[in-house]
């Protein structure tokens, strides 16, 4: 039973990447790019967790850990590059 | 007693990937990025700290081994997209010089505080306002 809804999952999850691939080439402003690419990480993590959990192994949350933090640094540093130009003053 | 655990587990991960799935259409149906902000910052952390419990009961109940890394990943991802948010709504008044004239003032005499100039080309000398 955990293996169907595993599946289901990451076939739902698969699809929101491709919607959040669409807002990202789509997106009138740069910001909707960023929050497309936020979103996209979020739903990367999601997927990873869910493989976890298929395949039994909590080796993946290393993983998921680096890619949370990857992800809140980057979209901070481009908001951040919008604000004042700069990232680092 | 573990067939309800199973149940329990299944239904966390498909609520988990049913609120991914709502935040990442919401960023496509959404017409504005201001309405658009909302659906992956608040909907897609739902879904992940769904999905995080799921995992934590999955490898106490069925696995009967005690796994807290979830717990740090749902610590920093709840602290951090509140952040992104407001920095992307900070960036997007910034730089729209027409939604910062279509602002409804506010009551009191200070301006919005997202407006104010700070840094080294603030033209108050300092020490004269008040402090941030």
């Amino acid at each position: 039973m955990i293996a169907t809804a595993c599946l289901i999952a990451v076939a739902a999850i698969s699809v929101s990447m491709l919607m959040n691939l669409y807002r990202l080439g789509r997106g009138p402003d740069v910001l909707d790019r960023i929050l497309a690419l936020e979103t996209l990480v979020v739903n990367a993590i999601g997927l990873v967790v869910v493989m976890g959990l298929w395949f039994n192994t909590s080796l993946y949350f290393e993983i998921a850990l680096l890619i949370v933090t990857v992800g809140f640094l980057s979209t901070v540093a481009f908001c951040k590059y919008l604000l004042r130009g700069n990232v680092i003053e | 007693m573990a067939w309800l655990g199973e149940i329990l587990i299944s239904a966390l991960i498909l609520i988990g990937a049913l609120f991914l799935f709502v935040g990442s259409f919401g960023l496509v149906k959404l017409p504005d990025i201001m309405r658009r902000l909302h659906a992956p910052t608040k909907s897609t952390t739902l879904g992940i700290g769904a999905l995080l419990i799921a995992s934590m009961l999955y490898f106490a109940l069925l696995q009967d081994t005690l796994s807290l890394h979830e717990l740090v990943i749902t610590v920093f991802l709840f602290l951090t997209a509140p952040i992104t948010a407001h920095m992307i709504s900070k960036a997007h008044i910034l730089r729209n010089t027409a939604l910062q004239q279509s602002l409804p003032a506010p009551p009191g005499e200070e301006g919005w505080a997202t407006l104010d100039r700070v840094g080294p080309d603030d033209d108050q000398p300092p020490g004269a306002g008040a402090p941030k």
